[in-house]
């Protein structure tokens, strides 16, 4: 027991465990260092430093009365918990507290999918549910409804709607909680408290109306610490007949406009899926002279770019767009796209992609080579969880013997315009190279549409090569960088859309309209349904009374 | 030739191995479903996303070990429990450790039972 959960004494947290093995079982409380080795944050921006986030202990509940019974002795003994479900949610943290000392509170035992409704069309899960799982339930059934996965795909539906999520399908279904439909909560007194239909005792459309009346508390408890949700609904997409994508590309830098607003235009109508933008130009990187255009400090010259671009023939931007649907809406709609951009970009490249009946077939999710070269992630496109984006930290064929050790994720939230993009673009790429980090941003740098009405712009790194985060100064580099960063983004008016808990305190910090009326309102709503602040102190930049000096 | 090689069964196992208990047949059923659940997913064979030849994990080893040692674990015959429960319980390189309310300490001895029965089977099955 190398860590006591701060201000609680050896006696009382020694009381506290008894009580939790009174609750679970001898098995299932977890105290020695080998088994608390996994509730590490094995991305760590501090690894084995005395800061770092680990927990003095877990305990892991497979039923809802057993989650009652450990808050009621966190009451008792005033210990912080930090509950998790699947664990997995790497580059934000994984399983690691905010609070050094905190109590891990692991529902990956709580697994059980407790309805799939394929004519209704959603699931009601428990938080050990991985996404893998539940696509096992629906596939073995035969089920025809469709998951929308985060990429990688073994977290669980319950802890991505958790930390806000996203997803790569239609954009109702990506927004993953804006697709959760009513949960079940644990609250600090112990007490359980159902949200929207879930609130009638015998109500029947818990997961197809999730306000029910009167205020919904439900959007609280992501990125929050209001309670230990024990059950979630989550719409799921019918599964669809038809899959269709196709490519626009356009020339010119500028064109970037005229793009991103008949995407804006075709995704409010519900009309596409997720589109992935992209630059034709990427292939250019190699050139010299090319590149220097590209990393040119205070951004591109727009003729210069044009001229690089026409001189090699290439288009400077491209969007591919995917269509779900039957196999003749999704050609209605993809010829209304085409028609659509050609009306709106003179010299706009509108390129047929792939026509396929749903599902897919194995070797139709591992195709690539279609009728152009695609970014587009097929597996998540389709609903089916993955963890092949993994290549991206492993080790590669240039570089056999070093791998990256992870990244620490930086997407702040821009408004849906070119000109956001064109000054994200060199503000981030600018401020990187100043603090001395690598850099893969460049003028070419593209948004991503993960959520419905918002880009994200990844301004993260990999904590590996030129960034290693092995020794001290490696260390610091990447924490003061990354803090620079957020800095530097809500000087422009922008920020991150979610953090490791270790960065959680610095978000929050921006968001402090009106001198941080929403944090204050938060920590009202805290003081008062968590008086002794036992659930998960200081995530989402919310801290209880007692423990406010603790602020990053 | 790897991607010719499917899976084989217990009863394969079984005839591989000799004459073996019910209970150790069980216990590598239990070890196959394990690794499926929890290993397949990065360290099985076949093609990884957007056309990559191989898994990630797979991959990595293949990268690692240069033909000096399989690439899957299915094939690999040097992979105790005891090596199999600290890279599971502690992660290696950018593989993140699994807790025991993921894969328990039983399942990671079934897992080792289970590779180890693999590779002897995959063995005889290779020319």
């Amino acid at each position: 027991m190398a860590i006591l959960p701060p201000g609680v004494s050896s006696a009382d947290f020694g009381s506290a465990l008894a009580e939790f093995v009174g609750a679970v079982g001898k098995e299932w409380v977890l105290s020695s260092d080998e088994d608390l080795a996994p509730y590490r944050d094995h991305y760590s921006p501090v690894p084995l430093e005395e800061d770092e986030l680990l927990p003095s202990a877990a305990v892991a509940p497979n039923t809802v009365e057993q989650v009652q019974a450990i808050v009621r002795t966190a009451n008792r003994y005033r210990t912080p918990l930090y509950p998790i479900s699947t664990g997995k949610n790497f580059a934000y943290g994984g399983p690691a507290p905010n609070l050094r000392g905190s109590v891990i509170v692991d529902l990956k035992r709580m697994n059980k999918v407790l309805e799939v409704n394929a004519e209704r069309n959603f699931a009601l899960v428990e938080p050990g549910v991985s996404y893998f799982d539940l696509y096992r339930h629906i596939q073995e059934r035969g089920l025809k409804v469709w998951l929308d996965c985060p990429d990688p795909g073994w977290g669980s539906p319950i802890g991505n709607t958790m930390d806000r999520g996203i997803g790569y399908t239609l954009g109702f279904y990506r927004d993953h909680a804006g697709a959760q439909c009513g949960v079940e909560v644990v609250l600090a007194s112990g007490e359980v408290m159902r949200t929207g239909m879930g609130a009638l005792p015998n109500g029947r459309a818990w997961q197809e109306y999730k306000y029910g009346f009167g205020p919904d508390p439900a959007g609280l408890f992501p990125q929050g610490n209001y309670g230990i949700v024990t059950k979630m609904g989550l719409r799921l997409m019918p599964q669809p007949e038809h899959w269709r994508n196709g490519l626009v590309t356009v020339p010119k830098r500028r064109d970037l406009v005229a793009l991103v607003n008949t995407v804006n235009y075709l995704n409010d109508l519900c009309m596409i899926g997720d589109p992935w933008y992209g630059s034709p130009l990427r292939a250019l990187l190699g050139n010299t002279e090319f590149r220097e255009a590209a990393t040119r400090r205070g951004g591109a010259n727009e003729a210069e770019m044009d001229r690089l671009a026409a001189a090699a023939s290439l288009h400077s931007w491209q969007v591919e767009l995917q269509f779900y649907g039957s196999e003749r809406t999704t050609l209605a709609n993809w010829e209304y796209a085409k028609e659509l951009a050609a009306r709106n970009i003179p010299g706009a490249r509108l390129i047929d992609g792939e026509s396929l009946a749903v599902p897919l077939t194995r070797e139709q999710i591992e195709k690539t080579t279609g009728p152009y070269s695609t970014n587009m992630r097929r597996n998540v496109t389709q609903g089916v969880p993955s963890l092949g984006i993994w290549k991206n930290l492993g080790r590669t064929e240039a570089a056999p013997d070093s791998w990256a050790q992870g990244h620490v994720g930086l997407f702040a939230v821009l408004p849906r315009t070119a000109e956001a993009v064109f000054d994200a673009q060199h503000v981030f790429r600018d401020t990187m190279i100043d603090l001395g980090l690598e850099s893969g941003i460049n003028a070419l740098s593209t948004p991503l549409m993960w959520y419905q009405f918002a880009f994200l712009f990844s301004a993260g790194f990999s904590t590996g090569g030129g960034n290693a985060v092995a020794t001290p100064e490696g260390k610091a580099k990447v924490r003061d960088g990354l803090r620079a960063l957020l800095a530097k983004a809500a000087e422009h008016g922008w920020s991150e859309y979610r953090a490791a808990p270790y960065f959680q305190d610095d978000v929050a910090e921006q968001y402090s309209f009106n001198d941080h009326a929403l944090r204050r309102f938060n920590e009202t709503i805290k003081d008062a349904v968590d008086p002794n602040g036992i659930l998960a102190p200081g995530r989402g930049g919310i801290w209880p009374k007692h423990l406010r000096g603790r602020r990053a | 030739m790897r991607r010719s090689l499917v899976l084989v069964t217990a009863g394969a196992f079984a005839l591989a191995a000799g004459a073996i208990t019910a209970q150790e047949t069980a216990v590598v059923e239990q070890g196959k479903v394990v690794f499926q659940h929890y290993c397949a997913p990065c360290h099985g064979d076949g093609r990884g996303d957007d056309g990559a030849p191989m898994l990630p994990g797979t991959h990595a080893l293949y990268l690692k070990y240069k033909g000096q040692k399989p690439e899957l674990l299915e094939q690999r015959m040097d992979l105790p429990a005891e090596f199999i429960r600290a890279i599971v319980r502690n992660g290696v390189a950018s593989m993140p450790p699994f807790r025991k309310t993921e894969v328990t300490d039983e399942d990671i001895a079934a897992l080792a039972a289970y590779l180890a029965a693999s590779s002897r089977a995959r063995s005889r099955q290779s020319p």
